[in-house]
C-alpha cells in the first residue's frame, strides 16, 4: 500500500546527479529494513519482534531502538509491503527502507578505528601520567630512571598506534608542500619523544612522555567528536535516502512484476500508477493523465499527458495509470544533463578555507620559527646541543595546538546537536561557518516557500449550487486540485449535490449528470473555457458559461516569519523560480520580497547565483527541485527541505527535517554564535600560549608546567563550547 | 622500594585488562544500540533460555 504510493524512483536521480554517492551493496544477512518512528520502550521492542517473528517466512527480526529500525532476515520472496500492514495492525507505523542505502552506517569502520585509538591513547596517557606524578613529587636517581624507561616502553608503541591519523595527514600535506595543523602536532610529538628518550638514556631529569601522550589523547578526542557529528548527520541523511525505495512495475506480456529500477532496460514497458514518479525517460504508450513537473522545472500547473508525449524521470503522475516505454535508463536519462550542470557549478565554487585552516596557516610557520630560533639561541648561548634541543621540544609542546584542535570540533558538535533538535541536519563540516557569513538569501518557490499543495482562493465568489455540484464531482477524484476543492467546500459547509453517473476521465477531469444536465469539472479546454495564467479547475453545468475555481500554492508553515526575520536581520531576500511570472509575482508581493525572477531555467539560476557571488555576496540558497541542484552547489551555503529530491538533498549542505521553514532564521543566529565561540576559543588558546611560551623559551618550563597548561587550556576551550545555546 | 617491582606490573596489567575489555566491547558491536540494550534487560523475553 504505502510502499506503492510512495514515489518509486527518487533515489535514482541522486545516483545520476550526484556521482559522489557510493555504490550500494546490499548486506547479505539483512533482506528487509523497516523504519519504525513510533517505537520508544521495551514493550515496543518485544511486541515488534514477536509480531515479526510470528509472520511466516521471517527467520529473524532485530529491533534497534537507538536508530528506530527493524532489520529482518526473511525468505527471499517476502517483501516489506507484506510486513508493513502486520505492524500497523499491531499499532506501529512502519516505512520501508532501502537496506543497501543503509550499509554505510552498519559498517562504521572509521569511527570504530578512531575510538580504538582514543582508548589506547587514554589508557597509556593515564598510566604514564601516574608515573610522571611520582617523578614530579620527588622520585630521584634509579627510581626516576626506571619510571622514565617504563613510560618510554608504554609511550612508544601507544603513540605509534594512536597518532597514526596525524602522521598520515601531516605526510599528505607535506607531500604537496603545504602546512596544515597536523604538521606542528606531529613535529611536537616526535621531537618530544626523541628528546625524552635521549634524556632518559643519559638519566636526565625531564622527560615529556606524558605530554606527548596527553596531547595525542586530547587531539584524538577532538577528532572523534568531529567524526561523530558528521556520522550522525550522514546516518540521518542516509535514512532519508533509504526511505525512497527505487522500484518500478514492469509489464511483461500483460503481467505486472515489481523490479528494482536498476534492472530496467530501454524498450521496457513500465506501469506508473497515479501518485507514482517516472523511473526513467520514456514515451507514453497508453493512458491519459496529468503530470506534475514541479520538482524538475518549478512549474505548478499540471501538464496534460497522452500517448505519444515524452516524459522524463522525476515527473509525478497525477490522475490515471500510464504505461510508458523506456527510451533512456539510468545514466542516460535527461537527469544526466543536470549532473553536468552540477559538475560545472562545483568546479566554479570558490574553495572555502575553514577557520581552523586559516588559523593553522598563521600558526604553523610561527611555531616552527619560534622553536628553531630558541634552539639556535640556546645553542649559541650555552653551546650545549642537549639543553638547546630540550628547550626546543618544550616550546613545541607548549605551543602545540592542542586547544586549537579542540576549538572547532567542540563548538560544531554542540551547535549541530542543538540545530538537530530544532530539525536541521548539518551535513558539511564547514557549513556552520559559511552560514554565519551569509548576507543574501535566495529562495526557490515551488516546494520550498510553498508546500506544493494547492489552496482555493475564490471560494467567496462561487454560488452555493455550483459549489455543491463541484463538491460532488471533486470528491470522486484523487487529483490534488479536487482534494483541495473538497476540503475547502466541506469547511465552508457545503453539501454534495445529487450528481449521478460520476466518472473520472484521467487527464481531463470528472463528469456526471445533475438534474438531467451534464456537469463537468476539469481542465479549461475540456469544459470549454478560456485558460488563464493561474492554476485553475473549471465547472461547466449544462450549457451555462463555465465557472472557474482558482488556486494558489499554499505557503509552507513558517515561510512568512522566516522571510520577515531574515529581512529584519539585514539580509537581502530574493526569489527565483521556474514558474510563471504571474504566480511568482503574486507570491513575492504576498511575502514582501522585492527582488524576484520568474521562468528561470536551471542555467539561469546558476548564472544569477554566480553573478551575485562575483559581486562579493555570500549567498544562502534554499531550494528543493532538480532545477535548483546546480544553484545549490554554486551558492556559498545551501539548504534543502527533507521533501526535496534526493539529488537536491545530496547537493545541499544543510537539510531541513520538518515541514516548517522557521528554523532557517534561527540557524543563521546559531551559526553566528558558533563562529563567535570558535574565535573565542582561538583567543583563549592564544592567551595560554602567550603566558607559557616565554617561560618555555627562557628554559623555565618543566614538564609539569607543560602538562598543566595543556590540560587547562583544553578544558577551558571545551567548556566554552558548551556555553552555546 | 622493592614493592614497586610488584605494584607497577600489577597496575599495568589491570589497566591492560580494562583496555582489552573495551576493545572487545567495541569489536562485538555492543555500542550499536545502547538505548535498546538498556531497555531489553527489563523485558521478560528469553529470561529462561537464550534466544535461539
Amino acid at each position: 500500500m504505502t510502499a506503492q504510493l510512495r514515489p518509486s524512483l527518487a533515489a535514482c536521480p541522486a545516483c545520476v546527479a550526484a556521482p559522489l554517492e557510493p555504490a550500494r551493496p546490499v548486506p547479505e544477512d539483512v533482506q528487509i529494513a523497516l523504519s519504525l518512528p513510533g517505537i520508544h520502550c521495551s514493550a515496543c521492542i518485544s511486541t515488534v519482534e514477536r509480531t515479526l517473528a510470528a509472520y511466516p517466512g521471517v527467520e529473524d527480526a532485530r529491533v534497534n531502538l537507538t536508530l528506530k529500525r527493524a532489520l529482518i532476515k526473511a525468505a527471499p520472496d517476502l517483501r516489506a509491503a507484506d510486513l508493513i500492514p502486520v505492524l500497523e495492525r499491531a499499532g506501529y507505523e512502519a516505512h520501508e527502507l532501502d537496506p543497501g542505502a543503509l550499509s554505510a552506517t552498519q559498517t562504521d569502520r572509521a569511527g570504530r578505528d578512531l575510538l580504538m585509538r582514543l582508548a589506547v591513547a587514554g589508557f597509556a596517557s593515564m598510566n604514564v601520567m601516574l608515573l610522571s606524578v611520582s617523578v614530579w613529587s620527588g622520585a630521584s636517581d634509579a627510581t626516576r630512571d626506571m619510571f622514565h624507561w617504563i613510560s618510554a616502553a608504554i609511550a612508544m608503541p601507544a603513540i605509534a598506534f594512536s597518532a597514526q591519523p596525524f602522521f598520515v595527514s601531516a605526510w599528505s600535506a607535506l607531500k604537496v608542500k603545504r602546512l596544515n595543523m597536523d604538521v606542528p602536532i606531529v613535529l611536537a610529538i616526535v621531537l618530544a619523544l626523541v628528546t625524552s628518550l635521549w634524556e632518559t638514556s643519559l638519566s636526565g631529569e625531564d622527560a615529556y612522555f606524558d605530554a606527548a601522550l596527553t596531547l595525542t589523547f586530547f587531539l584524538l578526542a577532538g577528532r572523534y567528536l568531529d567524526y561523530r557529528t558528521r556520522a550522525v548527520a550522514r546516518s540521518a541523511a542516509e535514512e532519508l535516502a533509504a526511505l525512497e525505495v527505487p522500484r518500478a512495475i514492469r509489464l511483461e506480456d500483460g503481467r505486472e512484476t515489481e523490479i528494482p529500477v536498476a534492472q530496467l532496460a530501454v524498450g521496457d514497458l513500465i506501469l506508473v500508477r497515479p501518485g507514482g514518479r517516472m523511473p526513467v525517460d520514456g514515451e507514453i504508450v497508453e493512458g491519459r493523465s496529468e503530470l506534475d513537473r514541479s520538482l524538475l522545472t518549478g512549474e505548478t500547473l499540471p501538464v496534460f499527458a497522452e500517448p505519444g508525449r515524452a516524459v522524463s524521470a522525476g515527473e509525478v503522475n497525477l490522475t490515471g495509470p500510464l504505461v510508458i516505454r523506456a527510451s533512456a535508463v539510468g545514466q542516460e536519462t535527461s537527469l544526466h544533463r543536470m549532473a553536468d550542470l552540477v559538475a560545472i557549478a562545483e568546479s566554479g565554487r570558490s574553495r572555502y578555507t575553514s577557520l581552523a585552516d586559516s588559523a593553522a596557516k598563521l600558526y604553523a610557520p610561527g611555531v616552527h620559527i619560534l622553536s628553531v630560533l630558541s634552539f639556535l639561541g640556546w645553542l649559541v648561548y650555552s653551546g650545549d646541543v642537549r639543553t638547546a634541543l630540550n628547550i626546543a621540544a618544550a616550546v613545541l609542546i607548549i605551543t602545540c595546538p592542542c586547544a586549537l584542535g579542540l576549538a572547532v570540533p567542540a563548538v560544531t558538535t554542540a551547535a549541530s546537536g542543538r540545530l538537530f533538535k530544532k530539525g536541521m541536519l548539518i551535513k558539511h563540516a564547514t557549513a556552520l561557518e559559511r552560514l554565519a557569513e551569509v548576507d543574501t538569501v535566495v529562495f526557490d518557490k515551488t516546494g520550498t516557500l510553498t508546500a506544493g499543495t494547492p489552496e482555493l482562493t475564490n471560494l467567496g465568489e462561487i454560488l452555493r449550487d455550483d459549489l455543491s455540484v463541484a463538491l460532488a464531482l471533486a470528491q470522486a477524484s484523487s487529483h490534488p486540485l479536487s482534494v483541495s476543492l473538497t476540503r475547502a467546500a466541506r469547511s465552508a459547509g457545503a453539501e454534495p449535490a445529487a450528481v449521478e453517473d460520476v466518472r473520472e476521465i484521467p487527464g481531463y477531469g470528472t463528469e456526471g449528470v445533475w438534474q438531467g444536465m451534464r456537469v463537468r469539472l476539469g481542465r479549461a479546454a475540456w469544459v470549454g473555457a478560456a485558460h488563464g495564467g493561474q492554476t485553475s479547475a473549471w465547472l461547466a453545468v449544462g450549457d451555462r458559461a463555465p465557472v472557474g475555481f482558482l488556486f494558489t500554492d499554499a505557503l509552507r508553515p513558517g515561510a512568512e516569519e522566516t522571510v520577515a526575520a531574515l529581512k529584519a536581520s539585514g539580509k537581502q531576500v530574493m526569489l527565483m523560480s521556474g514558474d510563471t511570472t504571474g504566480a511568482v509575482e503574486a507570491l513575492a508581493n504576498r511575502l514582501g520580497i522585492a527582488n524576484w525572477m520568474a521562468e528561470a531555467l536551471p542555467q539561469d539560476k546558476v548564472a544569477r547565483v554566480q553573478a551575485l557571488a562575483g559581486q562579493g555576496k555570500r549567498i544562502l540558497m534554499v531550494g528543493d527541485g532538480l532545477n535548483d541542484t546546480a544553484a545549490l552547489v554554486a551558492a556559498h551555503v545551501s539548504i534543502s527541505p527533507a521533501s526535496a529530491l534526493d539529488a537536491a538533498r545530496v547537493a545541499s549542505d544543510i537539510v531541513l527535517l520538518g515541514t516548517d521553514l522557521s528554523p532557517i532564521a534561527r540557524a543563521c543566529d546559531t551559526a553566528k554564535k558558533a563562529t563567535r565561540r570558535i574565535r573565542e576559543n582561538f583567543q583563549i588558546a592564544t592567551v595560554y600560549n602567550v603566558i607559557a611560551v616565554p617561560l618555555a623559551v627562557a628554559g623555565l618550563c618543566s614538564p609539569l608546567i607543560a602538562a598543566l597548561a595543556m590540560s587547562t587550556s583544553s578544558i577551558t576551550v571545551s567548556l566554552n563550547a558548551l556555553r552555546l545555546r | 622500594m622493592e614493592v614497586l617491582s610488584y605494584l607497577i606490573p600489577i597496575s599495568l596489567i589491570l589497566g591492560a585488562i580494562g583496555l582489552l575489555a573495551f576493545v572487545y566491547t567495541v569489536r562485538s558491536n555492543q555500542y550499536d544500540d545502547p538505548e535498546g540494550d538498556a531497555r531489553r534487560i527489563l523485558s521478560n523475553d528469553w529470561d529462561d533460555r537464550p534466544k535461539p
